[in-house]
């Protein structure tokens, strides 16, 4: 089969690493080597362990630049390098290698995962300076940088899964970091088990790559797709999508984010912001190919994407809990990326600009709300804090430029790309472009107010903090990695988007970038949508800045109690799957014990009652019976081959 | 040659009459013979595993002498990929295990611990000698002989219920090792009336058999190595005999026991009986995968650290007979393959599970909690242990799992898909384990947990290493293991189902 747009992408067909190529390998063994170290060198590396994770990350990022650079040099239709490091499994025609691909698409969130990983790490060194455990802690970033280096680098499916599920262990151990609470070990928990009903689609989907493709490599999955039946590819893309749900928490598989805050901020940062939660969007965008081939499963992502970017914005407004607001951001903004994925080459760039941009604004609030807690003896509750912008300067204005950037203040970097999403969505088709560009819109106003909301309560208005509190600013160590995440939310966006560097860039990966076409003047966006992120910041100082923010939460209406509940997620969760999942396990117990069990004893009972009356007058003890059962057995063998053998 | 395979065989049998005869003041010494005698036969191993040739003839290093000339018995041994792998196994988890029993004090032993280490070097002797034997009287016998030594380790070493859950084990295999008996002998007159009175594997392959005996020698084979490898509804006596032993037997028993009868369908059911061994295959996939959930779930339920444990492995086994009967190059190699690393990864859990509890003097899961912050290298390993359990890439136990899967799906789509729901369930499973005794604060009960000592890293290391490994290079064992599973499907005149043809 083969429609329209599949022709887009030529065959793939990687050169062989060579020159500043050849050191892909070490991208992934600098962080592993280093979590290594650590995490066997126990108490012996207290002392330094926080700077080899650093330094690790650093020189992987570093290592990022060369090859960025070498890449540059090559043509735009060359820039696709393998490396192939050696046979993980090789049984009839399934072959798989430890192999790296150096792409434009790779190279991107190698540079984001290694450098704003690095100044997460840096900012770490002063965030976790009075943790005794602080060297675990960075052997688990190590850890994490190395997997998710995996996961964008592999150069086909199952490598991708590794390092997919790697981020996952990472993920886990950093939920439940501090796991004496048992909150951060039952949010670690649950985070794992969700994500591995999305795991369940990605690895049922490598099943039927394999028995569609005869492989599961990049190469051989994408260069086989014009021979395959339809319905097996739209299959192979909703089960991707179903992957991307968990890992990217979208709905229905969103409920683990906002437990997972239960981890250290920066791994909130890190990895429940910038860089592992976005995988689903890469998953996706480098299954380009597929979901070209596939319009259903394409329609399925900008469903999942529009749904999303809507849920997470409500539960963002409904939340006191600083960390628990942005997590519900985090949802809708990654939502914004799905919906831009699934828009195909109209969108691809943007979701990708989006993703990078995002790792920088997102990346610093979440450690602006770190600096926040760190001065505020670890509140979260930002009914407890206010007028912290005379107190903190640097966390504040820091605070303020992400602010502006992911509201999409003209110029800034949301506006540069979620403005653009916006104007694909709305570009795509008739009634699909009106819904989803219409939810778009609307979450371009929620995002405006729950942000400015967030500003409000924990910069602006009287103090509300506790007698005991006394807030300072952060130590350079953590306030300088906030000034380079700024950098990046003001000027990111330009970078990306201005001039069409990213578009371009990633045209050889995901093909060229479609021109959209509004059904309106695009006048009416350019103006209309800084219109709505003004009147979400009116609405908010409306309701925040007139009247005093109360210490205690009022009770709020329906929609309110609502999103305190995240929606329902877990209640759902709960009546759906959890507690019929006890019933049953309950049931089966007592049926193995009672049932598969009863009738092999009563077997045993009719046989055994038997016997006893023949040894009445014997001790009694079943080891005896035992023994006396073996002798029987013994002579019934020994009958039956005298019987054979005459 | 060197008969690689008696000396490795015989090694263990010998240490184990010098140790059984040993006076009990020489305990101690006693130990050490066990161990060093199952060391010999790990190195030995080892070498013979570096000779071993993957393109070379089916069977290798192999011994063929008369026996019982009258019968046409045979004492013969070799290996295929198959075999060799699962002895590599077993010599590797039973220095594990006396390493693991070293100071276990046993309720009410009679005789003091080297009873012990006797019968579990027994044990070795008669699965090694099971694993290589190419005369199928001969691997009757060993397979047979192996519940004896088993039989005393749970029954006169075990719990409280140790007699019950002892004789139980027993019966059940008794049961089903008499059924064997039957198709043995309803084979070997077969082989006789075709004038080769022989029971040589390779030659009963070669035996032409009425459609109806075939079907019913079949089953007395399956339904002997269904109880072995605990498939569903033949795992009963499973749960009892783990929660009743000592973790060292315990390891013994589910790592390297359980996978004879893994081992056994692959080798006999599939290849002696191939047209049977078809008309069975969708019952024995609907078992295999009722296994795979009921163990799962059965597994979530339980209150008792080595019952779930017990549970896990009739999980891991039901995945294993769905990739044998799948009958694609992956899923048999993968289901072997799965019999190694679920042997590590149970010997690990079980290892490690048995410190826990003999620390605290409880096996309920309940009575744990917050072991973490007071034994982290325990909680670290534990953890290590729990993630093979569930599977996780990097590890031996993915490698298998995902190549069963992979390979079952190719042919059974529907039933893979249903299997691959398992990896949700072990999830839960293995971390809400981990939760519960690990995490959370620390307990009174935790505050006495003593870290790992010495010698427990000893023991549990070489395991962890293994499933790393053989989860980051499996190459060189799949490549072992494949010609073996190439040969068995020739014999079933399957191929892989080819993937241009969909």
């Amino acid at each position: 089969m083969s429609s329209g747009g599949v022709a887009l992408a030529a065959p793939i067909h990687p050169a062989v690493a060579s020159g500043a190529f050849s050191l892909t390998w070490l991208l992934v063994a600098l962080p592993l080597a280093s979590a290594a170290v650590l995490l066997f060198g126990g108490r012996r590396t207290d002392r330094w362990g926080h700077l080899l994770g650093c330094a690790s990350v650093i020189a992987s990022f570093v290592v990022g630049l060369a090859i960025f650079t070498a890449l540059l040099g090559h043509d735009a239709g060359d820039r696709s390098i393998a490396q192939h490091i050696f046979t993980w499994a090789l049984v009839g025609k399934f072959e798989v290698a430890w192999g790296f691909l150096v792409d434009p698409l790779s190279i991107c969130f190698v540079l984001l995962i290694t450098g704003v990983g690095g100044i997460i790490h840096v900012y770490s060194i002063g965030y976790m300076a009075h943790d005794p455990e602080r060297r675990r802690f960075f052997a688990y970033l190590n850890l994490f940088v190395a997997a998710m280096l995996l996961l964008v680098l592999g150069d086909n499916y199952l490598m991708l899964y590794i390092g997919w599920e790697g981020v996952g262990l990472a993920s886990y151990l950093l939920i439940g970091f501090w796991q004496h609470r048992n909150s951060a070990a039952v949010a670690a928990k649950k985070a794992f088990v969700v994500n591995r009903v999305g795991d369940l689609g990605l690895s049922v989907a490598v099943f039927l790559m394999f028995s569609t493709f005869g492989a599961v490599s990049f190469t051989g999955v994408f260069n086989g797709i014009d021979q395959a039946s339809h319905g097996a590819v739209t299959a192979i893309g909703l089960l991707i999508l179903l992957g991307a749900c968990g890992k990217s928490a979208q709905v229905p598989l969103q409920s683990w984010l906002l437990d997972a805050m239960e981890g250290p901020t920066p791994v909130s940062a890190l990895i429940h912001a910038a860089t592992m939660v976005t995988a689903g969007v890469y998953v996706i965008v480098r299954s380009n190919p597929i979901f070209d081939a596939a319009p259903t499963a394409q329609l399925a992502v900008t469903v999942v994407g529009a749904v999303t970017l809507l849920f997470g914005a409500f539960i963002g407004c409904a939340k006191d809990d600083i960390k628990k607001s942005l997590a519900g951001s985090t949802m809708s903004q990654i939502g914004y990326m799905h919906l831009a994925a699934g828009l195909g080459p109209a969108g691809y760039a943007f979701a990708i600009a989006h993703l990078l941009g995002h790792g920088f604004f997102k990346a610093s609030l979440f450690l602006g709300a770190g600096s926040v807690m760190h001065a505020t003896d670890d509140q979260v509750n930002m009914r407890r804090f206010g007028a912290l912008r005379r107190k903190m300067p640097i966390t504040f204005w820091t605070f303020i430029l992400a602010w502006a950037a992911i509201i999409g203040i003209p110029l800034l970097a949301g506006w540069w790309t979620k403005d653009r999403i916006v104007e694909a969505a709305f570009a795509h088709g008739p009634v699909a472009g009106w819904l989803l560009g219409g939810a778009a819109a609307l979450g371009v106003i929620v995002t405006s107010f729950y942000m400015t909301r967030m500003i409000i309560m924990t910069f602006f208005g009287k103090e509300r903090w506790e007698d005991d509190v006394h807030p300072h600013e952060s130590p350079a160590v953590m306030t300088v990695p906030l000034i380079l995440l700024s950098i990046g939310s003001v000027f990111g966006g330009w970078f990306l988007i201005g001039g069409q560097r990213l578009p371009s860039f990633l045209a050889p990966v995901v093909g060229p970038l479609k021109e959209s076409r509004l059904p309106f003047s695009s006048i009416v966006l350019d103006i209309g949508l800084p219109v709505l992120v003004l009147l979400g910041i009116l609405l908010a100082v409306a309701m925040y800045v007139r009247r005093p923010v109360p210490v205690v939460p009022p009770a709020g209406n329906v929609l309110v109690r609502a999103g305190r509940r995240d929606l329902y997620g877990d209640a759902f969760n709960e009546a759906v799957f959890m507690r019929p999942g006890q019933y049953l396990t309950r049931t089966l117990v007592y049926f193995d014990a009672h049932v598969v069990d009863g009738v092999v004893n009563g077997v045993a009972a009719l046989v055994g009652g038997a016997s006893s009356r023949w040894r009445r007058t014997e001790t009694g003890f079943v080891r005896s019976y035992a023994l006396s059962m073996l002798l029987g057995a013994a002579m019934v063998s020994i009958l039956v081959l005298i019987v054979v053998v005459l | 040659m060197f008969p690689y395979l008696t000396v490795i065989g015989v090694v263990p049998l010998v240490a184990a009459i010098v140790v059984a005869a040993a006076p009990r003041e020489r305990t101690g010494t006693a130990k050490w013979v066990a161990l060093l005698a199952s060391l010999v036969s790990f190195v030995l191993t080892l070498v013979m595993a570096a000779q071993f040739r993957a393109d070379g003839p089916r069977f290798q290093f192999v011994e063929n002498h008369a026996w019982i000339p009258q019968f046409g018995v045979r004492y013969a041994l070799g290996v295929d990929g198959i075999s060799l792998v699962l002895i590599g196994l077993t010599v590797v988890l039973v220095p594990v295990a006396i390493a693991g029993a070293w100071r276990e004090r046993g309720a009410r032993v009679d005789g003091g611990d080297k009873g012990y280490f006797a019968l579990v070097l027994t044990l070795e002797t008669a699965l090694v000698g099971a694993f290589a034997a190419l005369d199928l009287f001969m691997f009757y016998v060993l397979f047979e002989v192996m519940l004896i030594p088993m039989y005393f380790l749970i029954g006169r070493y075990g719990g409280i219920r140790r007699q019950y859950a002892a004789v139980k084990f027993l019966l059940y295999s008794l049961a089903g090792g008499l059924l064997m008996l039957a198709a043995v002998i309803a084979l070997a007159v077969s082989a006789s009336e075709q004038g080769r009175q022989t029971f040589m594997f390779e030659a009963l392959t070669k035996l032409h058999l009425g459609a109806g005996a075939e079907r019913w020698m079949f089953l007395g084979f399956f339904v002997a190595f269904a109880v072995k490898a605990s498939l569903f509804p033949f795992h009963t006596w499973l749960p009892d005999a783990v929660s009743e032993s000592r973790p060292s037997s315990a390891i013994l028993l589910v790592g390297a026991m359980d996978p004879a009868g893994a081992y056994g369908m692959i080798r006999y059911c599939l290849q002696l009986f191939p047209n049977a061994a078809h008309f069975f295959t969708p019952v024995v996939l609907v078992l295999a995968v009722i296994g795979v959930l009921y163990g799962a779930l059965a597994a979530i339920g339980q209150k008792d650290v080595q019952r779930l444990l017990a549970y896990t492995s009739v999980s891991h086994f039901g995945l294993i007979v769905l990739g044998i009967f799948a009958m694609t190059s992956q899923a048999q190699v993968g289901a072997t393959f799965y019999m190694v690393s679920a042997g590590l990864s149970m010997g690990a859990l079980f290892l490690l599970a048995g410190v826990m509890t003999a620390r605290r003097g409880s096996r309920l899961i309940d009575d744990f909690g917050g072991v973490y912050r007071v034994a982290p290298v325990l909680g670290g390993t534990f953890l290590v242990a729990c993630l093979s359990g569930l599977a996780l890439p990097g590890l031996a136990t993915f490698t298998s799992e995902f190549l069963v899967l992979l390979g079952t799906f190719s042919r059974y789509p529907v039933a893979a898909g249903i299997a691959t729901t398992g990896i949700i369930l072990a999830a839960v499973y293995m971390l809400w384990m981990y939760q519960r005794t690990m995490t959370g604060p620390r307990t009174p009960a935790a505050e006495r947990m003593r870290d790992l000592g010495r010698r427990e890293r000893w023991a549990v290391a070489p395991l962890i290493l293994l499933l790393i490994v053989l989860g980051v290079f499996p190459k060189p064992v799949l490549d072992a293991i494949a010609p073996a599973v190439k040969q068995t499907m020739t014999q079933l005149h399957v191929q892989d189902v080819n993937a241009e043809g969909k």
